[in-house]
């Protein structure tokens, strides 16, 4: 993907800040600061790292759940993150998607699949019931569910079929890019897969571009062309997710890959855990750290000592 | 690795059903395993297996419309099954500790974290200054810092890793034999869950505890346990040691589980495992894994497989061992997949 292709989602700079409090007891967190990353069309891009990262925060102030707090955010040329009104409101919603991580909390009791799925068409104006019937049904069979799920309720089905309905309200009004949210952390394994696949399936038959959020780094790395690592809020590394995981450079990314229990009972005894800390390991008091490019696509946040030592490292592996 | 080979705990033959509006849900249909001093067994299910409800039968803190309608689980030559409250207040806690999936909801709130770690040294009859002083000890042995200010906090002041870390202290407060842990590390980030693993590991060893690790995660199975067993649909599929069950796994729903997560070297289409698992009200007969299973005879849809033994640790349940059925092997992709695994291992060697 490093050929100079335009980007569909350009990120630049993004800064989200929470406020809480008034006068002394005023906190303000940096939940996303200064983080910039593009992901090409029909590409999924990974987002990683620990709760409270910032990863959730990044995706939902890109489809403007939040007002960014400052950077600019363009999808296909044109700026997203400008101020609110119904024009980019419709563009949003007409473009991007998101499906969320509990598909319990995220589906109106009291709607039906059928009146779920369907709601983004009747908002773009398919009034025709019958009509808006046979687009819903064929993207619940898209999704791997059948016409006689239409006319229920969300109780009435287990973690994985909700993630599909989920999936099918996401896709019905044909986005470029979906913004996944840690769709599968809450799915047992056998069903995991079967989402994931369905992901993947989707994803080619229709050409998304995904954007990836997620803490399991096994999931990631087989679903991502590239991850961007998130550390309190920055990015701390960008790769393609082979070159990530084949030669981490950032200190984070090694502790969180030598974190991931694999399922091989004779490693895991002789498994060597690192620890990442800031204040250890890094020296910023002379140089400031900002995002570089190490290798050809490779970013890594680091100051210019720890760029030279991990260009170094690169050309020795 | 054990010093002695005596078994702590018994289960046989347990089978516990629900009463509930619907009908009589059948969680647990005929579970069997051992504990032995001083080490590790993981049981690993989905949702709805059956493990939780096992857990909760060990314990005594099974729901009211909970019936256990036939086994006995043996501890101390007591059956618990048969032990009315009294027994099981002594036995909760003192003999048999537990750590909670989610560490939040179980801690008091509103109480100091080192109140919640000495209520239980009190009750074993130690003074307020000596309790103070274990509680301390104990705060600092689980590794949390700053061990005297930390015992006059309260549970929102530290994060999730650390709240497990006090969850963990107060079962230790009670000095058990067993540790039973609900999928404890499930709910926290991957660096911290790494470190209340080699927590756990570390009082074990220093402890001597006998380990019981209920978890869907493989990864946190292969890390932590020396035997494993497999649950589906309220029954153990397969048994094994550690090993048995990741380089030799012979029923096909181990096959499926293994194959159903990515590793770090996975490309392709992933196996998942079509369907959903059984409604329990009315199990299917036979082998319940069947109507999801490639590998199914027809007599796994009749009849329900017995346990057959592979080695003197290794069974599994499934029609697949039996003399006259057909020779099936192993999804050739698990088969790679154990090689590499293997491999992997050789650099340790």
């Amino acid at each position: 993907m490093s050929e100079p292709m335009e980007s569909l989602l350009h990120v630049e700079h993004l800064r989200q800040t929470f406020v809480s409090g008034h006068g002394s007891r005023k906190r303000t967190v940096h939940a996303v600061d200064d983080v910039s990353f593009d992901v090409y069309p029909a590409e999924t891009f990974g987002l990683v790292g620990e709760s409270g990262c910032g990863k959730t925060t990044t995706g939902r102030t890109i489809i403007r759940l939040y007002d960014p707090t400052g950077g600019k955010v363009t999808f296909d040329g044109r700026e997203i993150s400008g101020p609110m009104n119904k024009e980019l409101r419709k563009y949003l919603s007409d473009n991007i998607a998101m499906i969320f991580q509990d598909p319990i909390e995220s589906l109106n009791p009291r709607m039906t699949i059928e009146e779920i799925v369907g709601e983004g068409l009747k908002l773009r104006g398919v009034t025709n019931k019958s009509e808006r019937h046979v687009q819903v049904v064929e993207m619940l069979h898209r999704v791997g569910l059948t016409e006689e799920h239409a006319s229920r309720y969300p109780h009435e089905f287990s973690g994985g079929q909700r993630q599909r309905i989920g999936i099918a309200r996401a896709m019905i009004v044909h986005p470029r890019m979906i913004i996944a949210d840690e769709p599968v952390s809450a799915l047992d394994v056998s069903i995991q897969a079967q989402v994931i696949n369905l992901l993947n399936d989707l994803k080619k038959e229709m050409g998304l571009t995904i954007l990836f959020i997620a803490h399991n780094l096994s999931v990631v790395k087989y679903f991502s062309d590239r991850i961007g690592v998130m550390y309190y809020g920055k990015l701390v590394e960008v790769a393609r997710s082979g070159d990530l995981y084949d030669h981490p450079l950032h200190p984070y990314t090694r502790a969180l890959l030598s974190a991931i229990p694999e399922p091989n009972p004779l490693t895991e005894r002789h498994r060597v855990r690192l620890d990442y800390d800031p204040a250890r390991d890094h020296d910023y008091s002379r140089e400031q750290p900002q995002m570089r490019e190490v290798a050809p696509d490779h970013y890594l946040y680091c100051s210019e000592s720890e760029y030279e030592k991990a260009v170094r490292s690169l050309e020795k592996a | 690795m054990m010093t002695e080979n005596s078994t702590i705990l018994s289960v046989n033959d347990l089978r516990i059903s629900f009463r509930t509006v619907n009908g009589v849900v059948q969680a647990v249909r005929g579970v069997s395993f051992d504990l032995k001093r001083g080490e590790t067994v993981a049981i690993v299910g989905e949702s709805g297996s059956g493990k939780s409800v096992t857990m909760k039968a060990l314990m005594g803190i099974l729901p009211p419309n909970a019936v256990i309608e036939e086994g006995s689980i043996l501890y101390n030559d007591m059956d618990l099954t048969k032990a009315d409250e009294k027994v099981m207040h002594e036995i909760r806690g003192k003999r048999i500790g537990l750590i909670f999936q989610d560490p939040l909801s179980a801690l008091n709130p509103i109480m100091r974290v080192g109140k919640q770690i000495t209520e239980v040294l009190r009750k074993r009859g130690l003074s307020s200054a000596e309790a103070k002083e274990r509680a301390i000890e104990l705060i600092r042995a689980v590794g949390i810092p700053d061990p005297e200010r930390s015992y006059s906090a309260y549970p929102f002041q530290f994060s999730g890793g650390m709240r497990q870390r006090v969850v963990i202290a107060i079962a230790l407060a009670g000095d058990p034999e067993i540790l039973i842990c609900d999928e404890p590390t499930t709910a926290l980030d991957v660096t911290v869950q790494a470190k209340i693993l080699d927590l756990i590991n570390q009082i074990k060893e220093e402890r001597g505890l006998s380990v019981i690790f209920i978890t869907h995660d493989l990864g946190v199975v292969a890390n932590m346990a020396d035997r494993v067993n497999v649950m589906y649909a309220g029954r153990i599929v397969e048994a094994g040691t550690a090993e048995e069950i990741f380089f030799e796994p012979v029923h096909p729903y181990t096959w499926a589980l293994l194959e159903s997560m990515p590793d770090l070297q996975t490309s392709g289409r992933l196996q998942a495992i079509p369907g959903a698992p059984p409604n329990m009200i009315a199990p299917p007969p036979g082998d319940a894994f069947a109507p999801r299973s490639s590998y199914a005879l027809k007599i796994d849809y009749e009849q329900e497989p017995p346990m057959f033994a592979l080695s003197d640790t290794h069974i599994a349940a499934t029609w697949l061992l039996h003399p006259k059925a057909p020779k099936l092997e192993m999804p050739a992709s698990l088969k790679e997949r154990i090689a590499r695994m293997r491999k992997e291992a050789e650099k340790y060697v």
